[in-house]
């Protein structure tokens, strides 16, 4: 069963106490930050925090993802080589391009040969934050084998449009079905943006359940007290996974009969429910729900 | 000598009674005699309203040696233990022994007395402030005695701790003496604490600063007791007064360790119909409510009493019917104060019916699930909330060992670090209360259950929960933090720390400065 990636929670990259406490603030993936978070006088000693953050905690419990500057600013390529080299799960990598993503794949194959880590290990996390990004979202994806998931970055979008954000989220409605598309072609994660209003979990529930809606895997976190409620937005409700039982033990029932197809409350059921139902089992299972 | 937990300190201690050391939580039990109480048989048409401090101090012939006491809930807005203390002091007296059931940092005047001589012995269940400071460093001229909530009346009633003049802060007085708390604008709820002390002390003085016509109903205290009333300004200031409770901790980390203590209640059986409930007024300790209310309510069930001190939190847990009734020892704010005056539900205990472990069954017998704090805890479970990392006293029991040796299930709920010191040592610097009164403790990277406790184990064999030793939840913080240093400690001991049953289950040292 491939790695839960429900949530994936910001921590700024900046700050002792959230790097010493940010695997067991039960968040499926922490993005420890040295971007956006980060002050410009303080990205050199919040890199240096990180790199010592990761190779002394114990992070083995979630996944880890560091967001670096982007390589074309002067601390993007410092960021790159120096945290490679401790070994992070993955990279997020903000304002992705094409070229962008070829040019790191391609220092990431020789940090990784330097440091006899084992090739592609580290993996990327695109976000798509530009109007060029999500119009080459599907290229950007299959630009290197290293992409596991992609994040849309609503904020930086929507600016890039010099158009309003709002929280019912009508403005991203597109931007949200054309990466959900991608990455589920390219059979990955997509991972929605985040909600930013952090006293709001009525509308930060509304919100997820639309991006759920729209086929997203996961959601991204500004603040430990959202975690739960997007996982219990991603996770099968009791009556979804009673559903899902329902279906599995009817088709063992209809094979015993010899049947192929058959149906359940007068609905023909057949391999894509099937497969759905399946599906939902087995996250019920790694949820421990069932 | 060694008592049972193996906690060492001499046979005599100078300034100390005979020492008796602690054997067991429930080592001493059975007959047990309750002191005479002198009184003095009034004619109808005393006058017990007196006019000024001064009068009041003569009236009761205070004078050196003597033992005087006071309640504390008014908590840090309290303005009587320092105005009659300072009085005393204007007299010229010396060698009194202050027994306040508790110390706050309003009370702080009280160091330049102690180091006077004005004050030269204290006896009480809690101390916060420079007042724990000053006792640490040596100034008090004998020990300090720290009791618990249910030791102190116990202490009282059995003639351990004799006090000469109760002076008792009353928020409503009528003119026979007859006190309540629930009126005035100094009010602060039930007066358990004060209680003992009405009903033993040779000489009681009312001080209030709100004389209500007669009678003052409800009676929490009555003039059968009362022998004095001494009209002042003002006795305490609310905001001081009501602010005991803080709000459900924000913390992400605090909210993790609450959901954990709340799902091992639940899952080791003790959320059911009739349960019993009691936990702090900390920002930790209330999430722990607030995520019990969540189960409870998933479940449908409706508990039998909450108890202890009691906050706002409580008040709607009954009011929304998740409780049957509350039994308060201690109002913690406005909300709580304003029910134990309407609420026939909401009853109050004496601190003697809270936690004295010598009468014929106190409430912390009935209570099925306790939340606790602490400073700090050993691999033995042992339990301090007295000292601090830096030795210094910062606390106190209160209702700590009472309602931990009480409880059928006694879980403590703390950050694994805090600082950057682990919160689980080899050895605590002070015990408050002993390891087998503690059955849980809950930290946000694993819980350890106490090996005595082969049931619970059992119960959560299969649990999802981060279930580990003890010792190996001391290794997780320290991979974290190293090891911390050793205190270095002088051979003085500054306080003598009593179990609920008087016996010494731990001494203070003054730490090497």
């Amino acid at each position: 069963m491939k790695r839960l990636r429900r949530t994936m929670l910001f921590i700024p990259g900046n700050n002792p106490a959230m790097l010493q406490d940010a695997a067991i603030l039960g968040a499926d993936s922490i993005i420890l930050d040295l971007e956006d978070a980060v002050s410009l006088t303080e990205k050199d000693s919040a890199r240096s925090l990180v790199k010592h953050a990761i190779k002394n905690m114990d992070y083995s419990s979630i996944e880890l993802v560091v967001r670096i500057n982007p390589l074309d600013t002067e601390f993007g390529l410092e960021d790159l080589t120096t945290i490679a080299k401790v070994k992070p799960d993955a990279l997020m990598i903000p304002k992705a391009t094409q070229q962008q993503l070829l040019d790191i794949d391609f220092l990431l194959d020789k940090i990784e040969k330097e440091e006899n880590i084992e090739n592609s290990s580290i993996k990327l996390i695109p976000i798509i934050e530009t109007a060029l990004a999500l119009e080459t979202v599907y290229e950007i994806v299959k630009s290197s084998k290293r992409v596991i998931a992609v994040l849309l970055g609503a904020e930086d979008l929507t600016s890039d449009f010099a158009i309003k954000r709002t929280k019912e989220g009508e403005e991203i409605f597109y931007a949200r079905n054309r990466v959900s598309t991608a990455c589920r072609a390219a059979r990955i994660d997509a991972v929605d943006t985040p909600f930013t209003d952090t006293n709001d979990f009525e509308g930060l529930e509304k919100d997820s359940r639309k991006a759920k809606s729209l086929g997203f895997t996961g959601k991204a976190a500004i603040n430990p007290r959202q975690v739960d409620l997007i996982h219990s937005v991603f996770a099968p409700t009791a009556q979804e996974i009673k559903y899902a039982l329902r279906i599995i033990f009817a088709k063992k029932d209809a094979k015993e009969k010899g049947l192929g197809v058959f149906s359940l409350d007068g609905k023909m059921i057949d391999a894509p429910i099937i497969n759905r139902a399946m599906t939902t089992i087995d996250l019920a299972k790694v949820l421990n729900i069932l | 000598m060694i008592n049972s937990i193996g906690r060492e300190f001499p046979n005599e201690i100078l300034g100390y009674k005979k020492v008796i050391p602690f054997k067991g939580a429930f080592s001493d039990t059975g007959i047990k005699e309750k002191t005479s109480v002198k009184v003095i048989a009034y004619k109808p048409g005393t006058e017990k309203i007196l006019e000024s401090i001064t009068e009041m101090l003569h009236k009761v012939g205070m004078k050196d040696g003597m033992t005087i006491s006071f309640h504390h809930h008014l908590r840090n807005g309290d303005f009587v233990l320092n105005n009659v203390v300072d009085a005393i002091a204007k007299m010229g007296i010396k060698n009194i022994t202050l027994a306040p059931s508790s110390i706050f940092p309003i009370h702080s005047p009280l160091v330049d007395h102690i180091k006077n001589g004005v004050i030269t012995k204290i006896v009480t269940d809690y101390i916060g402030g420079p007042v724990g400071e000053a006792i640490t460093n040596g100034y008090l001229k004998n020990p300090a005695v720290l009791m618990t909530h249910g030791g102190r009346p116990r202490a009282i009633e059995s003639g351990d701790l004799h006090i000469d003049v109760a002076f008792i802060a009353a928020p409503a007085c009528d003119s026979s003496g007859n006190i309540n708390g629930v009126y005035g604008k100094a009010a602060c709820g039930c007066l358990g604490y004060a209680i003992a002390d009405a009903q033993y002390a040779d000489i009681v003085v009312a001080i209030t600063d709100n004389i209500v016509e007669y009678p003052a109903c409800p009676i929490e205290i009555s003039q059968e007791f009362v022998d004095y009333i001494l009209k002042v300004e003002s006795i305490g200031y609310s905001a001081g007064i009501v602010s005991g409770t803080t709000k459900i901790t924000q913390n992400p980390v605090g909210l993790k360790i609450a959901k954990m203590a709340a799902k091992i209640i639940d899952e080791t059986g003790y959320v059911k119909t009739g349960m019993s409930f009691q936990t702090g007024a900390g920002g930790t300790s209330l999430a722990v409510a607030d995520e019990l209310k969540k189960i409870m309510k998933s479940k449908n069930i409706v508990g039998s009493f909450a108890s202890g001190g009691i906050t706002g939190y409580l008040v709607d847990m009954l009011d929304e019917g998740l409780f049957k009734n509350l039994f308060d020892v201690q109002c913690f704010d406005l909300k709580a104060i304003e029910s134990y005056r309407d609420n026939p539900k909401h009853q109050g205990m004496s601190g003697s019916l809270y936690g004295n472990p010598n009468n014929k069954g106190a409430i912390v017998n009935n209570l099925d699930v306790m939340i606790l704090g602490a400073t700090e805890i050993d691999t033995d479970f042992n339990v301090n909330v007295i000292t601090g990392s830096d030795g210094i006293i910062m606390g106190g029991s209160g209702g700590h060992s009472d309602t931990a040796a009480g409880a059928k299930i006694s879980i403590v709920v703390t950050n694994l670090i805090k600082g950057r010191l682990p919160i689980i040592k080899d050895k605590v610097i002070t015990v408050t209360t002993p390891g087998e009164s503690i059955d849980v403790i809950v930290t946000e990277r694993g819980i350890a259950v106490n090996p005595k406790r082969q049931d619970l184990i059992e119960k959560l064999k299969s649990s999802n929960l981060p279930i580990m030793t003890i010792f190996e939840l001391k290794e997780k913080a320290e991979m974290l933090t190293g090891k911390a240093k050793a205190l270095d400690f002088t051979d003085q001991i500054v306080a003598v720390v009593e179990y609920r049953d008087g016996s010494v289950i731990d001494v203070v040292r003054k730490p090497v400065s």
